[in-house]
């Protein structure tokens, strides 16, 4: 779209939002930079580092294998019935907060969970232990096999219908269906899908804090954690973030070669038909994949559920300290909401009214810093400013934060959105004269609140379920439901936090769904 | 004259649709299937391809019953609109896929493929990715496979609906050429009667789920209003 004259406020708004955000990572380099690193890369550091890239290949590795496997059955079932809730199940995760899950991963594969009950019935004496590397692997695989498994269903169901039908009258055998159809769709996701899970793993905090279990089994953010945290050793996690730093810059860079994976699907007219599946050893083969993705990615969900529901809500509710919790989370989540809003229509529509393709580039950059400093290395930085203390202050940091989470997701959503708005509108605004705030009311809030909501809940649901930015900041004094949940699971208070968790997944869960641009198209695809 | 199709008291049901087709195509035709949009032409292509399982009646092809015949074991190729080529692989290896499936290819197989774009006019086209290729030129591609695959009958769903009229002209005339030097019978469906009545010499019109009309091209009905 050509920029016009007459946009400035727009480009305003834009640089102000840029300033802001690039102000507050800046803020919080500061301390870390004037601390300066102590320590180098010491026999333990490189440990955390090893078991940080370890962790993250291993899961990598395994979502996108048993991902792609899940992912050929149900683009082989484009009929199978309830595959939009399928689909739209693979999704669910996504919503779950990580402490949420971690908590689910644990009642399924702890120590008492349902798993160890399985093995005694059968009579295993010995019991599966998940916390370290397994768990880790576990609950990261819980989050991502769906991820990468909706991820490569796309890619499939993306080919054009005739191909399955070529492919069936050439006579393509299982195998060259494989290599030469099914092979080069997946191949063609797999950097952008591989890339992304790396990076969500590669930075994942909360899984690693809870399941982890000790300092064998430590990731960079986690040791950042620590060291600041236990140790107060801030030259050591200063390091720790320059580290940090530099390793998702560099997923970043690769990232950045790739194009994103695309969730939405071509849209054909006429449904998907599949011409391959209909010998008995395919059937069974992906009846079983399907069952068994269902029970590993459902069972968390069920536990949360079920334990949730048995435990005590009466206590629970009597503790003043749940309410606390409970209203800190909701002014936490509706400001970061908020700001998250602001900050993405600020970024969308200064996106495109400037010409300038280095402004357009830095509110690119600025929207999505958040990835290259992570929450935790953003908080640490506050952490020394404030040096614990701070008053009032923690609050407004971990909404910035938590808002800052939700730009890269929000202005995927909201910027298209603008871009056609605006291509529709902007000519007739000008001639009726409507600017300004006017236009805003009239025309632009009406047309673009689907998006402009959708950025709000999702950075709420976001906000509501972070442990990350409140970790450093959480105390007696900070207390959010995921802090709560947290130090409950810390104490052994199992039957709180399963009723805490209960009610921070649904309303998460809740939240996410509001947030997340709804799949009407891939309904109408998938009959 | 022997039959290359025969299908007899066929009838299906997708939905709310009911479909019954009897027709025959004499071995060698050029027939041009034509009636309007959502008349059933291409469940009809899909039966005899074997995208769909009658209910009932008997399909035969070469005299032989298809019932328990797989799609790819059919005596038929397939030409559609567009998306006639794997985009993800090089011409040749699109082509090749009509000699064999799984890619194994002795030096007469290769000869082959490279006989057939020539004679679609593609030579030195191997190595091209079908997105660098117009809109004529990936039909030609679809063309040469269909003449590698040397079965009889080939099924052409409006495969020059995309291509502007001069273009059209030309592949038809290619069509015209290839069913006469190789033999193929040929049906193609088409909204464009001009078309119709320069390439084929049969007809099958069909209307409403149903063959409405079938025969020497000459026959063709005049549409009412138009």
């Amino acid at each position: 779209m050509r920029p016009q004259r007459g946009m400035t406020g727009e480009r305003m708004g834009g640089a102000l939002a840029l300033a802001f955000i690039l102000g507050f990572v800046a803020l919080a380099l500061v301390p870390l930079l004037r601390f300066g690193s102590a320590g180098g890369l010491d026999a333990q550091i490189v440990g955390v580092l090893k078991f940080t890239l370890l962790q993250a290949s291993l899961s990598t590795l395994l979502s996108v294998v048993f991902g792609a496997v899940v992912a050929l059955s149900v683009a082989r079932r484009p009929q199978l019935v309830g595959r939009v809730w399928l689909l739209r199940f693979m999704a669910a995760p996504m919503g779950l907060p990580a402490l949420a899950a971690a908590f689910g991963v644990l009642a399924v594969w702890g120590r008492e969970g349902v798993f160890n009950s399985v093995l005694s019935f059968f009579g295993v004496a010995t019991k599966f232990n998940v916390y370290g590397m397994t768990g880790i692997l576990v609950a990261h695989t819980f989050f991502n096999i769906p991820l990468a498994a909706r991820l490569f269903t796309a890619a499939l169901d993306r080919f054009p219908p005739t191909y399955w039908k070529l492919a069936a009258n050439l006579g393509l055998g299982r195998v060259s269906l494989f290599r030469l159809v099914e092979g080069p769709a997946l191949m063609a996701a797999l950097p952008g899908v591989a890339g992304l899970i790396f990076m969500l793993c590669a930075t994942s905090f909360t899984l690693v804090l809870t399941l982890g279990g000790g300092p064998a089994a430590t990731t960079l953010e986690v040791a950042i954690y620590q060291a600041l945290k236990f140790d107060f050793e801030p030259g050591r996690a200063v390091f720790l973030v320059l580290v940090q730093v530099v390793l998702t810059g560099l997923v970043l860079l690769f990232l950045a070669a790739f194009p994103t994976p695309a969730e939405e699907r071509a849209q054909q007219g006429a449904g998907i038909r599949r011409f391959d599946g209909g010998s008995l050893v395919s059937k069974v083969w992906d009846g079983a994949v399907i069952l068994v993705f269902l029970i590993f990615c459902g069972a968390p969900f069920v536990a949360i559920l079920v334990d949730g529901l048995r435990a005590d809500f009466p206590h629970l509710l009597a503790d003043p300290l749940f309410w606390r919790a409970l209203s800190t989370s909701a002014a936490l989540g509706l400001s970061a909401g908020l700001l998250a809003l602001i900050l993405s229509w600020l970024i969308a529509v200064a996106r495109i009214s400037t010409a300038s393709r280095v402004f357009a580039g830095g509110l690119d950059a600025g929207g999505s810093l958040i990835l290259l400093t992570p929450p935790i290395v953003l908080s640490t930085g506050w952490f020394l400013w404030l040096k614990g203390g701070g008053g009032f202050a923690p609050y407004v940091l971990v909404a910035v934060i938590n808002a800052l989470m939700a730009l890269p997701f929000s202005l995927r959503v909201l910027q298209p959105a603008v871009l056609s708005h605006f291509e529709r509108t902007r000519r007739l605004s000008q001639s009726l004269g409507l600017t300004g705030f006017q236009r805003l009311r009239i025309i632009d809030a009406p047309a673009l609140s689907r998006p402009l909501l959708m950025a709000f809940f999702f950075a709420l649901a976001l906000s509501l379920g972070d442990l990350g930015a409140v970790a450093l900041f959480g105390g007696e004094g900070f207390v959010t439901l995921p802090w709560l949940i947290y130090a409950r699971l810390g104490s052994y208070r199992t039957t709180d936090a399963a009723a805490l968790t209960l009610i921070l997944a649904a309303v998460c869960m809740a939240f996410a769904v509001l947030g997340t641009p709804s799949d009407r198209r891939q309904g109408e695809a998938g009959r | 004259m022997m039959q290359a199709i025969e299908v007899s008291g066929v009838g299906l049901t997708l939905g709310d649709h009911r479909f019954g087709f009897d027709l025959v195509v004499p071995a060698g035709a050029f027939v041009a299937v034509t009636g309007p949009s959502g008349a059933g032409k291409s469940t009809l292509f899909n039966i005899l391809a074997g995208f769909e399982a009658p209910d009932e009646g008997r399909v035969l092809i070469g005299g032989q019953d298809m019932a328990s015949v797989p799609p790819g074991k059919r005596p038929v190729s397939l030409v559609f609109q567009d998306n006639n080529l794997f985009a993800h692989l090089d011409i040749f290896t699109n082509v090749a896929l009509g000699v064999s499936p799984s890619l194994r290819l002795d030096t007469v197989g290769r000869a082959a493929v490279s006989s057939a774009l020539s004679r679609v006019g593609l030579s030195g086209f191997e190595k091209r990715m079908p997105g660098t290729l117009s809109g004529g030129e990936r039909q030609r591609a679809a063309f040469a496979r269909a003449l590698v695959r040397k079965r009889p009958i080939m099924l052409l769903d409006e495969p020059f609906a995309a291509l502007d009229p001069e273009l059209r002209h030309q592949m038809g005339d290619l069509l015209g050429a290839l069913h006469r030097d190789e033999g193929f019978t040929v049906l193609m469906i088409t909204h464009d009667r001009d078309e119709a009545r320069r390439l084929a010499d049969r007809f099958i019109l069909v209307e409403a789920g149903h063959v409405a009309a079938q025969g020497a091209i000459a026959d063709l009905p005049v549409p009412q209003g138009g």
